[in-house]
């Protein structure tokens, strides 16, 4: 089963004063994977840049370096395309005892993208907290399945929060959020993602779009009209990553559409950009994500 | 100790008589049979002909080239970090060549093999799918940069210039302690260490065949210059002058003659890296990092970081600029890659380590964890990855067993859970080096660091280096962390030496280098230190008029006294503080312009402007109003024409030197106009008129050019409308003007730049101006363009 998807996204700043030229790298093209495809789509800047580049990170992400010379009052990073999303349903959970987790990570002796030792340390927007360690370290046993236990802790972060656009922002640290108990989908997956890997279960995070309307007779998403975050964790050599959405409890199924994984929100940040402007700035996030047939296949 | 009838026989036995090596170590100067070395004897024979009187000239001689030179390191307290002298101990480490020759080859052969693996680390990572490095060693790096995985540097090399501490163990064989492939520091600091001790034994040093710096530098530069391809210059990147070794970054960049660069000079358009010059932007091709990597690029790397340059990565990746080291080369600092570096040796060149580094063991595996637990006692244990020297000693560091912090859980427990995140590192023991303590020649643990630099004839090593010295005799190299002093590093050759220079040997017809560029923010820093120097000195003249007026009449009820206190008032003086903080604030802050521009200032200039805020500050709230204040400003005066004088007569004219006349040219104008505008105004007090002929220095020639008292048409017309008066506002315009064309090369016939306009314009206005057509209204008009004429000269030039 498969579901099509056209997909908008807008980004766009208005300054009060103009910026100085500026140096974008944007990440906003949907990745292309086992479980998604990307069958057409691109990104584009309004007003066009004076140079770009097309690239990819280390985690295979689609890049777009951007520059603009001159000074700008108003900017507009945009996507806009089509993607194909096979949604399969969870199998059995064949992933490897927390206890024996180790062993398996070990055992991959490789620093390639996928490998699991990227995901254990400490990142650059997520570092040890003894206090989120100490709260995954009560919610799970040796004897759990890295999966089950993947889950507990998904669950255990999604009751502890309230969704809350208001209580943080994009420079929030994990911590800040954790002990405030409020947040956005970013502030959840960090604060999972932390406490997953003090459990030692490698966990990343991926960014992404979620569907704009639920199917009828589901409810509606938290994260839907902006770009959403959810988080992977590695359970074990033989199921390898699964990916989770804290901020809806839920295991991520065809409703999600994957745009860049990354250690957290600084490898993935749809937009980086670095512009040297004094004066304040708007910010308009735009997403529509709007299934374009009946399901397929 | 010389009235011992019997020393006199033997001075040299005894200046080492109370020298006594600790047992179970080397030692530099004695053999373990307690006799000299022989490339010891001269230097042993000259220091014992010395008395304590001649020594401590000798050393003097010495310290007095380090303080004239300005060099300094700065140090980092808990309460800030404070600039402190040099520490030059100031008898050298003497080596033989021969000894060093094979040092030498030894860290040749590591150089390679660093570089291979980083180049392996960053291209297809086969030494960890070979199990050869673990994987999280390199994963959990965080001096590993993903976004530099699989560039191909432009020279094909990732490392151009490293440097390793070195250290010689109790069999006398020398022992690597760490490797520094960041962006190592200290060759600039042993160039003023020799040049310092070479002044101390002037009589010994020229005969001694003592190998010199210089062709290691020359050879260095050239390989730098070699790589610039076919445009683009060559640079050095500093993080600026508040890091500790900013002083060096200063040094070479001169010493060398390359530009000295913060990232915020550099730009990248498309794809390529350029400079910001007055000149508009210059392509750089060659960059000799000093900056660790993280900080280079916000964009790809540490997204909080201020000092890098958006596109550095991209502009790498792209291979339009060679970065000396390449971005990311801190991976190979970490402690625990020494635990697998022989092996990889091994592996990779077929032979092993031709000098051993510190024994290492990585505690992430079962049978290595297990035996530093039962060697527990010879034992440094450290963060794994850390890129600490062995000797650096932390809170969360054990040693032979004990904790150095407190509350922590037993080693074995830490070890048992955290063990990936650890180390075990041999606790190792140092030679001991003669120092000069209390004119006792005394035994003194010492480490060398050894540079290398890539040329395109393979690796060159510097025949010397940056000895440090421990403070106390504890010969373990944990000593070395409590400071200690450093030293010249004297590799003693068997036959002569000639001496060099850092010219090219090439010969060639007689040539003249192009004139090199100034970036925008030095041109700013210049710029703005002449204002600030001539903004105090308009203040200093204020303010002794106003005490030397206040002496007079004994109180502060005339009406001119309250005028020049409101006026005062207006820059934030009160006349109750003699010596105004705001006054010291601009000397600080003309010292910071300075401080940013250390490569394009003299010392003289330097040492001139760090005198005046000195002198300054030793004023502040010790002086009394009225006559002492007055004196004392003008001795502030007179150190300010020093100063100038300095700049005048001692500056090369080159545009940096333009900026700070154009700074000062300006600020005394705009001064001026100020001045005129609240003292040559007929509604003033009387006895205004006479301030501001005086503050405009100018009481004499009033005098002798006017056959009256002061009135407002005599002092406009000399303050503000004699072009022959350094001191008027037309003679400043006619300064802004010459600087200003001899910046700009404009094509015959074609448009004036809105700068050379705008100045026109005014020098205009009060060339045709009367002095009766200049009412404090019109001055504050003509005050008004000539800032106009500073927001275009910094939008045109410093930005």
């Amino acid at each position: 089963m498969a579901t099509d998807y056209d997909i908008r996204l807008e980004i766009a700043y208005r300054y009060e004063t103009p910026a100085g030229s500026s140096r974008t790298l944007l990440r906003m093209l949907p990745l292309t994977s086992a479980e998604q495809t990307l069958i057409s789509g691109f990104v584009d800047t309004d007003p066009e840049p004076d140079f770009r580049r097309d690239s990819a990170d280390f985690f295979g992400n689609a890049t777009t370096e951007l520059a603009h010379d001159r000074p700008l009052t108003e900017i507009a990073f945009r996507f806009a395309g089509r993607v194909r999303r096979l949604g399969g349903a969870p199998g059995l959970d064949l992933s490897t005892d927390l206890a024996r987790l180790h062993g398996d990570i070990a055992e991959v002796v490789g620093i390639g993208p996928d490998a699991p030792h990227h995901f254990l340390g400490e990142s650059e927007r997520i570092r040890h907290e003894s206090r989120i360690a100490a709260f995954a370290a009560e919610l799970v046993q040796p004897d759990m399945s890295a999966l089950s236990a993947t889950c507990a802790i998904s669950h255990a972060v999604h009751s502890r929060f309230e969704f809350d656009p208001e209580a943080t922002e994009v420079t929030t640290l994990p911590i800040e959020a954790f002990e405030a108990r409020r947040g956005v989908c970013q502030d959840i997956s960090h604060v999972t993602i932390a406490a997953l890997r003090a459990v030692g279960i490698p966990a990343g995070y991926v960014s992404g779009f979620l569907r704009t309307t639920p199917p009828p007779g589901q409810p509606r998403l938290e994260g839907a009209d902006a770009m959403h975050a959810w988080v992977r964790a590695w359970c074990g050599a033989e199921t390898g990553w699964v990916e989770i959405d804290p901020t809806n409890d839920i295991v991520v199924g065809a409703d999600h559409i994957a745009v860049a994984i990354g250690r957290d929100y600084a490898d993935v940040a749809p937009v980086r950009g670095s512009l040297r402007t004094e004066g304040t700035h708007t910010t308009v996030h735009r997403v529509d994500v709007i299934p374009c047939n009946d399901p397929v296949g | 100790m010389s009235s011992a009838g019997h020393l006199k026989d033997d001075p040299a036995a005894a200046l080492l008589r109370g020298y006594r090596p600790p047992p179970g170590v080397a030692d530099e100067l004695l053999r373990p049979d307690g006799s000299v070395r022989p490339v010891w004897q001269p230097l042993i024979d000259l220091l014992a002909g010395q008395g304590a009187e001649d020594l401590s000239q000798r050393f003097a001689r010495g310290d007095q080239h380090l303080h004239d030179a300005g060099v300094y390191y700065r140090q980092h307290t808990s309460s800030g970090s404070t600039v402190r002298d040099w520490p030059l101990s100031h008898i050298p480490v003497m080596i033989a060549d021969d000894e060093w020759q094979r040092l030498s080859e030894g860290l040749v052969q590591r150089a390679d093999l660093l570089e291979q693996v980083m180049a392996d680390l960053y291209g297809p990572a086969r030494l960890v799918s070979q199990g050869l490095l673990p994987p999280e060693l390199v994963a959990r790096n965080r001096e590993w940069l993903r976004p530099v995985v699989g560039i191909r540097p432009r020279s094909d090399h990732f490392l151009h210039f490293v440097a390793f501490e070195v250290g010689r163990s109790p069999d006398g064989s020398w022992l690597v302690l760490g490797d520094r492939t960041q962006a190592p520091s200290g060759s600039g600091f042993a160039l003023e260490n020799r040049m310092a001790t070479a002044r101390v034994f002037p009589d010994l040093f020229p005969a001694a065949n003592i190998r010199r710096l210089a062709g290691f530098f020359r050879a260095y530069r050239d390989a730098m210059n070699a790589l610039r391809g076919d445009a683009g210059r060559v640079a050095i990147l500093t993080p600026g002058q508040h890091s500790d070794t900013y002083f060096e970054h200063a040094y070479i960049a001169r010493y060398l003659g390359f530009l000295l660069l913060e990232c915020e000079d550099l730009k990248v358009e498309r794809g390529k890296l350029t400079v910001r010059t007055i000149d508009g932007p210059q392509p750089v091709s060659v960059l000799w990092r000093r900056l660790d990597s993280r900080f280079a690029d916000p964009l790809e790397l540490d997204e909080t970081s201020a000092l890098g340059t958006p596109g550095m990565v991209a502009a790498l990746r792209a291979r339009e600029l060679t970065m000396l080291n390449c971005l990311g080369s801190g991976v190979l600092e970490a402690r625990a890659l020494m635990a697998f570096l022989p092996r990889i040796c091994e592996r990779l060149t077929g032979e092993g380590l031709k000098i051993p580094n510190i024994a290492t063991w990585w505690c992430g595996q079962a049978a290595e964890r297990a035996y530093v637990y039962d060697n527990l006692q010879r034992m440094m244990i450290g963060r794994a990855l850390s890129t600490d020297l062995p000797f650096e000693v932390d809170a969360s560091t054990a040693l032979g067993g004990d904790f150095r912090g407190t509350a922590q859980k037993p080693i074995g427990d830490w070890l048992e859970t955290d063990g990936a995140k650890l180390v075990g590192q041999e606790a190792a023991t140092l030679s001991t080096t003669p120092a000069m303590i209390d004119g006792e020649l005394v035994p003194r643990p010492m480490l060398i660091r050894v540079f290398a630099a890539r040329t395109p004839d393979g690796w060159v090593v510097m025949p010397g280096g940056y000895a440090r010295i421990g403070r106390t005799e504890d010969p373990t190299a944990l000593a070395m962390k409590n400071g200690g002093s450093v030293a010249d590093v004297w590799v003693v050759s068997d036959d002569p030496v000639t001496p060099d220079s850092l010219a090219s040997r090439q010969e060639g017809p007689f040539a003249r280098r192009l004139p090199g560029v100034l970036p925008s923010r030095a041109a700013d820093n210049l710029y703005w230190l002449g204002r600030y120097v001539e903004r105090a000195e308009a203040r200093v003249r204020e303010l002794r008029a106003y005490h030397l007026r206040l002496e007079e009449v004994g109180h502060r009820e005339m009406p001119v006294l309250a005028h020049l206190e409101r006026y005062l008032d207006g820059f934030d003086i009160d006349p109750d503080e003699p010596v105004p903080a705001a006054i010291l604030e601009l000397f600080e802050a003309a010292q910071g312009c300075a401080g940013k521009v250390r490569d394009r200032f003299s010392t003289d200039g330097w040492h001139a402007l760090n005198d005046l805020a000195f002198t300054a500050r030793g004023m502040y709230n010790r002086v009394r109003p009225g006559d002492e204040a007055a004196r004392k400003m003008t001795e502030l005066l007179r150190r300010l024409a020093g100063f100038a004088g300095l700049v005048h007569d001692n500056m090369f004219r080159f545009s940096g030197w333009r900026f700070l006349t154009m700074g000062r040219a300006l600020e005394r104008a705009d001064q001026m106009l100020t001045l005129l505008a609240a003292f040559a105004d007929p509604e003033a007090p009387p006895g205004s008129f006479d301030v501001a002929v005086e503050v405009g220095d100018s009481v004499m020639t009033h005098r002798r050019r006017y056959p009256m008292a002061t009135s407002c048409c005599t002092i406009v017309d000399l303050l503000a409308l004699d072009a022959g008066n350094p001191r008027s506002v037309l003679f400043q315009l006619d300064v802004l003007r010459e600087q200003e064309a001899m910046l700009t090369t404009v094509k015959e016939g074609g448009p004036m730049s809105d700068l050379a306009r705008r100045i026109l314009l005014l020098h205009t206005a009060l060339s045709v101006a009367a002095p009766e057509d200049l009412t404090p209204a019109r001055l504050l008009a003509l005050q008004k363009d000539l800032r106009e004429v500073s927001d275009t000269l910094t939008a045109r030039y410093l930005s």
